[in-house]
């Protein structure tokens, strides 16, 4: 496929390696910071490429997997109010709550609907008028446009019964929240593609410049990972500390000012609590005023009464890069991705998951 | 969840367009990228072209990729 394939040509990854391994002389941890890399970079075997002196740690990019376990047990209780129907990504589906999963209530005869894509969301409530239809509006800044695109629609169309539940994250705030609480040592970041794609590279400016660590904007393929190593280990050995961008195909500096636009149009910064990172200021979304009219929140108070993590999983620790998923006692023992205890397990794009089913 | 597929741009009616995504046509929302014109790439996230990719610039990655390698 075009723009795929030649980013996984194996000779040029190969000899991308060899430059690689120039770089010897000192030891380093990179931290991929988006899931949907942590997936790339296990299927496509590059940590098997890599030399010992680079370290790639997993970061806190997987949307389900930094859902706190409060959130998680009030979407479990949104599901029990009358005449609803939830939307949500598959991902959703098997987390565990603390009592319960959306899975379980599914099989109770709850009203869950599966969705690719959140326009199937607004679709269903259009066909459902007698029904409330509530989505479960989770991810970082790829997929927040997305939702606040079908907002818009719901008020130009007057559709009155469609509401969302917002988990929405953004991703710089977590990442400086891992620098400044010094657990793990960074030596460089591998941004996300994908989130770049809507905040633009200047957005990761202040990790360069305050905390001196190399960002690089990295795409998908094989090539892509390899060369943006490249790119972080020559920073590092520099002494230089830049945001530069691999993926400049689809990454400018400024971002896509239409999404961002959009995300303002609907949205407010707030402070909200990440598994494993605890409360970070202004990293998270909620509607604003304007469009508060839509918030499932508001509009049922669901309850997450005593809402517990399993005090044996590991999810925050691997979430935040200090412990390897291989160092949880439940890990492949008792917790696998047909029975997960921790969302890290459930996510496809979770670490413990990729380490599962690639390591 | 970022998971975003390229894809060709085979017909634009307002905010929606036709893609061909691995060989299969489907319609998505193209509001996001205002200058997408027909024949050109875009990146597909949940059922959104997200930005365009911009054919210069894979070029220019790989013609750099093949100077480094």
């Amino acid at each position: 496929m075009r723009f795929i394939d030649e980013f996984r040509d194996r000779s040029i990854a190969r000899r991308i390696v060899e430059k690689i391994r120039m770089f010897d002389s000192f030891e380093v941890n990179l931290m991929e910071v988006c899931g949907t890399h942590t997936v790339a970079i296990f299927k496509q075997g590059i940590k098997g490429m890599l030399p010992e002196n680079i370290s790639l740690l997993s970061g806190p990019g997987c949307p389900v997997c930094v859902t706190s376990q409060e959130d998680i047990d009030k979407v479990i209780d949104l599901v029990k109010k009358r005449d609803v129907i939830i939307a949500t990504f598959g991902d959703m589906l098997r987390v565990p709550g603390t009592n319960s999963s959306l899975e379980e209530e599914r099989s109770k005869g709850a009203d869950i609907r599966v969705i690719y894509s959140p326009r199937e969301a607004l679709r269903i409530a259009g066909e459902n008028p007698s029904k409330r239809v509530i989505l479960l509006a989770i991810g970082f800044e790829t997929t927040s446009p997305l939702i606040a695109a079908c907002l818009q629609d719901a008020r130009k169309e007057r559709i009155q019964n469609f509401l969302i539940f917002s988990t929405h994250k953004l991703i710089p705030p977590a990442m400086e929240a891992l620098l400044k609480s010094k657990e793990v040592n960074i030596d460089g970041f591998i941004c996300p593609g994908h989130v770049s794609v809507t905040i633009g590279s200047n957005a990761y400016r202040f990790i360069a410049r305050e905390y001196k660590v190399p960002c690089v904007i990295t795409g998908f393929e094989p090539v892509d990972v390899l060369q943006s190593i490249f790119m972080l280990m020559k920073q590092i050995k520099e002494n230089r500390a830049e945001v530069e961008i691999q993926y400049f195909r689809a990454v400018r500096p400024e971002g896509n000012r239409i999404a961002q636009e959009l995300i303002s149009e609907v949205f407010e910064v707030t402070d909200v609590f990440w598994r494993g990172l605890g409360t970070i200021p202004k990293s998270g979304l909620r509607l604003n005023r304007r469009f508060s009219d839509f918030d499932a929140e508001r509009e049922f108070r669901p309850e997450a009464a005593e809402s517990k993590e399993n005090p044996d999983c590991s999810c925050g620790e691997v979430l935040r890069g200090v412990k390897k998923p291989t160092e949880c006692k439940l890990y492949k023992r008792i917790c696998t991705p047909e029975r997960p205890y921790g969302p890290c397990m459930v996510s496809s794009e979770g670490a413990c998951a990729a380490y599962y089913r690639y390591g | 969840m970022c998971l975003a597929i390229p894809a060709r741009v085979v017909r634009i009616m307002g905010n929606l367009a036709q893609v061909e995504m691995a060989g299969m046509n489907r319609e998505v929302d193209i509001r996001l990228v205002s200058d997408a014109r027909v024949g050109e790439f875009v990146l597909i996230h949940a059922g959104f072209a997200i930005e365009k990719i911009e054919k210069k610039e894979a070029e220019e990655t790989l013609r750099i990729l093949r100077e480094i390698a």
